[in-house]
């Protein structure tokens, strides 16, 4: 691996060929928010709120940092005012799903309520954290997302479940650990499914049966 | 090992059972059977050695697959804008109504399906209907009755 340098904010780097840009600029001490991103889990980049700007003048654009890579010469600004504005109106529709987004975020970047948007409190922000813990890190598959756009949702496959958590994750839930907000927890009701059994139906965002899909996709209106 | 089941492993072995081709394994299991079953799905997942969140990520992202049964006939009327303003609306009344069918519903004895669509590429012709792939220019009552009754 070749060390390259590169400038963040300014401020030359060296960094080593393969990291991402939001690597590299927590290696300098340098912040860059992020919502779907966790060390252990491959990058996702759904979350959007760690948007950098690359490149100068003209050739300017913006990207997910989580998932790009560093390059020789490479320029990012992470705190320009367009991107902020990007932060602004992300952290704006999602305020509308989940009502306790860390205050210093919204502070930060100035987003506040706006009635444009309805409010829709799934609690769920999307970001995929306990699907990719299941699937990377348990290779259990237990949690799934379902749909696209405004019907995409989390849910739990229980018969996957019913297979898979008791040997998967023996002392607790580990997915509950990695919800940001914690929805996850109180769709399980804190407790584990006893084996073959049903998981306890406590929030929309889960499904009791495999075959219940179709339902849910029926009540969305996807079939 | 049902027929079906025969065919799937037919499909999936064209392509040699990778799962980086299941968009396609997919869409071709479709083409053959009009919809995706559970079994069928179930059988795919462990032919590809995927796990079936990812069947139903993919099957539910894409508006193309069906996860419940489809009719013989696939009967998609046009509620683009162009065919809106040239009246998309009675249209679809008419065909609901000749073929007792709302949209997005499959008839009992799995004859039609009927869907709405938004553009069909051809406004110059709308309102269009499209009947297994026929296209149709703004069809009367009594052309969709005897259309109706041609199909099997």
């Amino acid at each position: 691996m070749s060390q390259l340098s590169m400038t963040i904010n300014g401020q030359q780097v060296q960094v080593t060929e393969g990291m991402t840009i939001l690597e590299a600029s927590r290696e300098a001490g340098i912040y860059i928010p992020t919502l779907c991103h966790n060390e252990n889990l491959e990058s996702y980049g759904s979350c959007r709120i760690c948007v950098v700007e690359i490149g100068e003048g003209e050739r300017k654009k913006i990207v997910a940092s989580c998932l790009y890579n560093v390059s020789e010469g490479l320029v990012v600004e992470t705190e320009t005012e367009k991107i902020n504005n990007y932060r602004r109106i992300i952290l704006n529709l999602l305020m509308h799903r989940w009502d306790k987004i860390p205050v210093e975020l919204l502070e930060r970047y100035g987003a506040k309520r706006d009635d444009r948007f309805v409010d829709n409190m799934t609690y769920c922000i999307l970001c995929g954290l306990c699907v990719r813990f299941c699937r990377e890190i348990k290779g259990a598959n237990v949690l799934g997302f379902i749909g696209r756009g405004t019907i995409r949702q989390v849910v739990i496959f229980p018969n996957q479940a019913a297979k898979y958590c008791a040997n998967s994750c023996p002392h607790e839930m580990e997915c509950l650990d990695y919800c940001p907000t914690g929805v996850i927890s109180s769709s399980y009701y804190g407790s584990r499914p006893a084996d073959g059994q049903p998981l306890p139906h406590a929030h929309p965002i889960c499904i009791n049966e495999d075959i219940n899909i179709l339902e849910i996709l029926e009540r969305v209106g996807n079939v | 090992m049902s027929y079906s089941l025969a065919k799937v492993d037919q499909i999936i072995d064209g392509y040699g059972a990778d799962k980086e081709a299941l968009v396609q394994i997919l869409l071709d299991i479709q083409h053959e059977f009009r919809w995706l079953s559970r079994e069928i799905l179930l059988h795919t997942a462990d032919r590809l050695g995927l796990p079936m969140n990812q069947l139903y990520n993919v099957t539910t992202f894409y508006k193309h697959f069906s996860l419940v049964p489809q009719g013989r006939h696939a009967v998609s009327v046009c509620v683009g804008t162009a065919c809106h303003v040239r009246g998309a609306t009675q249209l679809l009344n008419r065909v609901s109504q000749g073929l007792k069918l709302s949209p997005d519903e499959t008839s009992a004895d799995e004859k039609f399906s009927l869907k709405t669509v938004s553009c069909l590429g051809c406004c110059a012709l709308g309102p269009v209907m499209v009947v297994d792939g026929k296209y149709m220019s703004n069809p009367t009552a009594n052309e969709i009755t005897e259309i109706a009754e041609e199909c099997e």
